[in-house]
């Protein structure tokens, strides 16, 4: 039942990520990151890691899609003025794409990647309790550093955003 | 107590480090507050080491301070060695080096560098205590250049003036030759013995016979002791030297540095005792630059011109001591010349300051009765220098005349003939100097006045010294103990074994220094016969003079010579290769290389389009790349 | 629960690939430098995908951390990328790549 459910939220994540780069329209590709977004919450679910699921969506989908947005919207495209490449350039595009992804194919046939994963499983750490233990123990200090981080963001931001600051 | 030696150099280290960083910011008498209680701190600690290996019996400490090189075969610490011969110099550095600052407080009272000059005379000190403290070759091969480094700064004190940079240049060049020689003899040592420690060194050439690697050895390391002590042939530096303020030549052209030849044979005594070939080379060359330098001072005008031959002479019949192997005696005469001769040096420096820096005799006379301290203080050193008993040269330089006898007579008479124009040039230099009547310009004699309180004491205590020194080593024949033969005799242990002892009969020593007696007396009646009876003053510029007495007067053309033979040489070939390799070759490779680069990257920089999408899609490629060959 | 049993750890591997390929050829395919950036939103949502996927084959919670640190670097990214479209927007009137040459002179 699983690895059905699994090939579904795969089918999804793969094909709208394609549309995402193929819509000639900027918010259709921000509506099929989206759903992108929302198979692989799914495929969190699947993998016991209901937490990061949830904040997942929130972080993604959420904010920062929404941010995508709204750029989007102040910018007010045209379809018309959506610049695309020549041809010769975009079968180039997709040439060296295709390479890196059979190279990266070709690496995980050659090493074969195997785990013993039998019954010592425990499938409790995906949950905020464990997850929180991790974090404010080992990681607290990268965790304070990140919120560091978050205002020297904000405040570029804001200087960024200002007009004729320059 | 000896736990503090490392104390001993660091001291003066600290103290050029303050005055050199902030002496601008100083006022002058916390400068030399810094600068001579440096020194006197070193002094006293040095005493209570010096009283300590006195009386503990040790014959030698050695202080690991850390592990300096380690690389292979080479294991090089920085440590020091104390020893009674160490311990010795320690006292004479800083004792007198302590006498000179205290000198100079006042003696360079009036100079706009007062504090680079108590600087470079602090560092000087550290790089000496370096030097003769080290106990291997490599550290003091680092005093060496070091003391050599403080040479030229202060020789080029006045940075102002041509000449006393070209004399600095001098003396930092042909030091260098010297020291390039030395350096092989630490290689070729390194290269014998798998260490340059001088206790293994020592320890293992014991059970050497007379081979030629160490012959070798130590030609190499005399002809570093030739440059650095101002013998033949590497010796003009010295009288040129004389450019640097006073107290520096007392101090280091005359007290300290020049001796490190001297000390360095001395601690390397039995791979010396080992090459008979080299000792008799050592008294050679020692014989000869006395004689040689002893003819030159008969005629010299220039008051410090003078004292710095008599050095150089000095320095001869030290290396004459060495020669005949009489260690002790050469370090004896060390200290003892030391005490002397910077008095003397001191002396000529409180005359110039009271002539406002007139150098020349000519214009001087009669200053007994302006300068008293300083005319007893000189008449007590010249005294000594002419060795007239019981003055501490008598002893000391008697002793060396004795030696060679022993040794050789031919080495005797000449050591004797030095000894006697010794006698006759030092008094020359005083009866023109302090007798007679002025002959200076009348606002000369208007300014003359006696040196302050603070260059006076230390020509006093440097005058006690002086007239005291010799007791530490009275002969044989006074049945008195020899105290400073005693107390380095476990230096020289080693090398007593090898050498044969021969004793000459106390009458033969007796004969020996009443005959040397009476010629220092009859020497200094003879100058007194010229220069105060008949009223004679040596020539002026320009006018005739016979041949012979022109000769000596130029030095030999001994400067000339060099320059002939060496400079103008250097210079037309340093010119060939300017113009044909440097233009040439040199030039051309550059150039081609510069312009290989401009053209290539004329062609490269094609690939440089400023777009991002080709930018990314290479980055993309050579990532796929990189995991590929991966 | 069973998953472990039923997917291969090869597969999400492969899944990972696929999405990371498609976000290398949407930021060579486009010059709009919004969806340029999506892309690369999309790159960094594959490595999370892998993450998660080895923290839990290997029942450790660290590679979770690390998802979770991605993302609140991905968020104040993006707040600060998008300024800097909206100032290039402001100033030249596009977001197109080709216009942002600036490189070269």
């Amino acid at each position: 039942m699983t690895i059905y459910l699994f090939y579904f939220l795969s089918f999804i994540a793969i094909i709208s990520a394609l549309l995402v780069v193929v819509s000639k329209n900027p918010v259709n590709s921000v509506l099929f990151l989206i759903m992108t977004f929302f198979a692989i919450a799914g495929h969190y679910v699947l993998l016991n890691a209901q937490f990061l699921a949830a904040v997942h969506v929130i972080v993604y989908a959420g904010a920062i899609m929404v941010l995508f947005l709204y750029v989007i919207m102040m910018m007010n495209f045209n379809k018309e003025a959506e610049p695309s490449k020549t041809t010769l350039s975009q079968f180039i595009a997709v040439i060296a794409g295709g390479i890196l992804l059979i190279t990266l194919v070709g690496a995980v046939r050659v090493f074969d990647v195997r785990f013993a994963t039998t019954d010592n499983v425990h499938t409790a750490i995906g949950t905020v309790e464990n997850l929180g233990k991790v974090l404010f123990s080992k990681f607290l200090f990268p965790f304070e550093i990140s919120s560091l981080l978050f205002l020297t963001a904000m405040v570029g931001v804001v200087l960024l955003g200002k007009k004729n600051t320059y | 107590m000896i736990k503090l030696i490392g104390l001993v150099p660091i001291l003066p280290l600290i103290g050029f480090l303050i005055t050199g960083l902030f002496g601008r910011k100083l006022s002058k008498g916390i400068t030399s507050i810094i600068a001579c209680g440096s020194v006197l701190a070193s002094f006293l600690i040095s005493l209570a080491v010096f009283f300590e290996i006195k009386s503990s019996g040790e014959h030698a400490v050695t202080v690991n301070l850390f592990e300096w090189i380690s690389s292979g075969k080479l294991h090089v610490s920085f440590s020091f060695l104390v020893d009674p011969l160490s311990s010795l110099f320690l006292l004479i550095i800083t004792g007198v080096g302590f006498l000179i600052h205290v000198y100079s407080v006042g003696y360079m009272h009036n100079d706009e560098g007062f504090s680079r000059f108590f600087a470079y005379l602090n560092l000087f000190v550290f790089f000496m205590l370096l030097l003769v403290l080290g106990s291997n070759y490599l550290l003091m091969y680092v005093g060496w250049e070091g003391v050599g480094l403080c040479s030229y700064l202060l020789i080029g004190f006045w940075y102002k003036n041509t000449s006393y940079n070209n004399a600095a240049k001098k003396a930092f060049i042909m030091n260098r030759v010297g020291d390039l020689v030395f350096v092989l003899g630490i290689i070729l040592i390194f290269v014998t013995f798998g260490s340059i420690n001088y206790t293994e060194v020592f320890g293992l050439a014991k059970f050497h016979g007379t081979e030629p690697v160490i012959t070798a050895i130590t030609l190499l390391l005399f002809v570093g002791a030739v440059g650095k002590s101002a013998q033949l042939p590497l010796y003009t530096w010295l009288p040129d030297a004389m450019a640097g303020p006073t107290p520096v030549s007392a101090l280091i052209h005359a007290a300290t540095m020049v001796t490190a030849g001297i000390y360095m044979i001395a601690r390397s005594n039995i791979l010396y005792t080992l090459s008979p070939f080299t000792m008799s080379i050592v008294a050679l060359v020692g014989v000869i630059t006395s004689l040689f330098a002893a003819a030159i001072g008969l005629f010299q005008n220039d008051i410090k011109k003078v004292l710095a031959y008599s050095t150089v002479s000095q320095l001869g019949l030290m290396f004459l001591a060495l020669g005949v192997g009489a260690y002790v005696t050469g370090v004896f005469h060390v200290m003892t010349h030391a005490f002397f001769k910077a008095l003397l040096f001191l002396g000529a420096g409180s005359v110039i300051h009271a002539m406002s820096g007139e150098q020349d005799i000519r214009n001087m006379g009669g200053l007994k009765k302006y300068l008293p301290v300083t005319y007893w203080t000189f008449l007590l050193a010249a005294l000594a220098i002419s060795g007239v008993f019981p003055f501490a040269g008598f002893f000391s330089k008697d002793e060396i005349l004795a030696k060679a006898f022993e040794h050789n007579k031919l080495l005797w008479f000449l050591g004797s003939i030095a000894s006697a124009m010794t006698a006759f040039y030092m008094f020359r230099l005083l009866y023109l100097t302090f007798f007679g009547s002025f002959r200076g310009t009348k606002e000369q004699e208007h300014h003359v006045h006696e040196s302050p309180k603070s260059m006076t004491i230390p020509l006093m205590v440097l005058a006690v010294l002086s007239v005291t020194g010799g007791f530490v080593g009275l002969p044989a024949v006074s049945g008195m103990p020899h105290l400073l033969e005693g107390f380095l005799e476990p230096v020289f242990a080693d090398s007593d074994m090898k050498m044969f002892p021969s004793h000459i009969s106390h009458e033969t020593e007796i004969t020996l220094m009443l005959t040397a007696l009476s010629i220092a007396v009859i020497m200094i009646f003879l100058a007194y016969n010229f220069y105060i009876k008949q009223k004679k003053i040596p020539v002026a510029e320009g006018v005739e003079i016979n041949p012979a007495q022109k000769v000596v007067y130029n030095k030999f053309y001994l400067d000339e010579f060099y320059n002939a033979l060496v400079t103008k040489p250097l210079n037309r070939l340093s010119d060939i290769f300017y113009r044909f390799m440097e233009l040439r070759f040199i030039d051309a490779i550059v150039n081609a290389i510069g312009e290989l680069v401009k053209q290539s990257s004329k062609i490269v920089r094609l690939i440089q389009t400023g777009s991002i999408e080709f930018y990314l899609l290479m980055m993309v490629l050579s990532i796929a790349l990189i995991l590929f060959v991966k | 629960m069973n998953t472990l049993q039923h997917i291969p750890i090869n597969l999400y591997i492969l899944l990972s690939a696929v999405l990371f390929s498609i976000g290398v050829f949407g930021v060579l395919l486009r010059r709009n430098a919004i969806i340029i950036f999506m892309c690369v939103e999309l790159m960094l949502n594959a490595v999370n995908l892998l993450l998660v996927a080895f923290s839990t084959y290997l029942s450790d919670a660290e590679g979770q951390v690390f998802v979770f640190f991605i993302m609140a670097v991905a968020a104040a990214e993006v707040a600060v990328g998008l300024a800097i479209l909206t100032m290039i927007y402001r100033n030249t009137g596009s977001v197109d790549i080709e216009v942002l040459n600036k490189l070269k002179n």
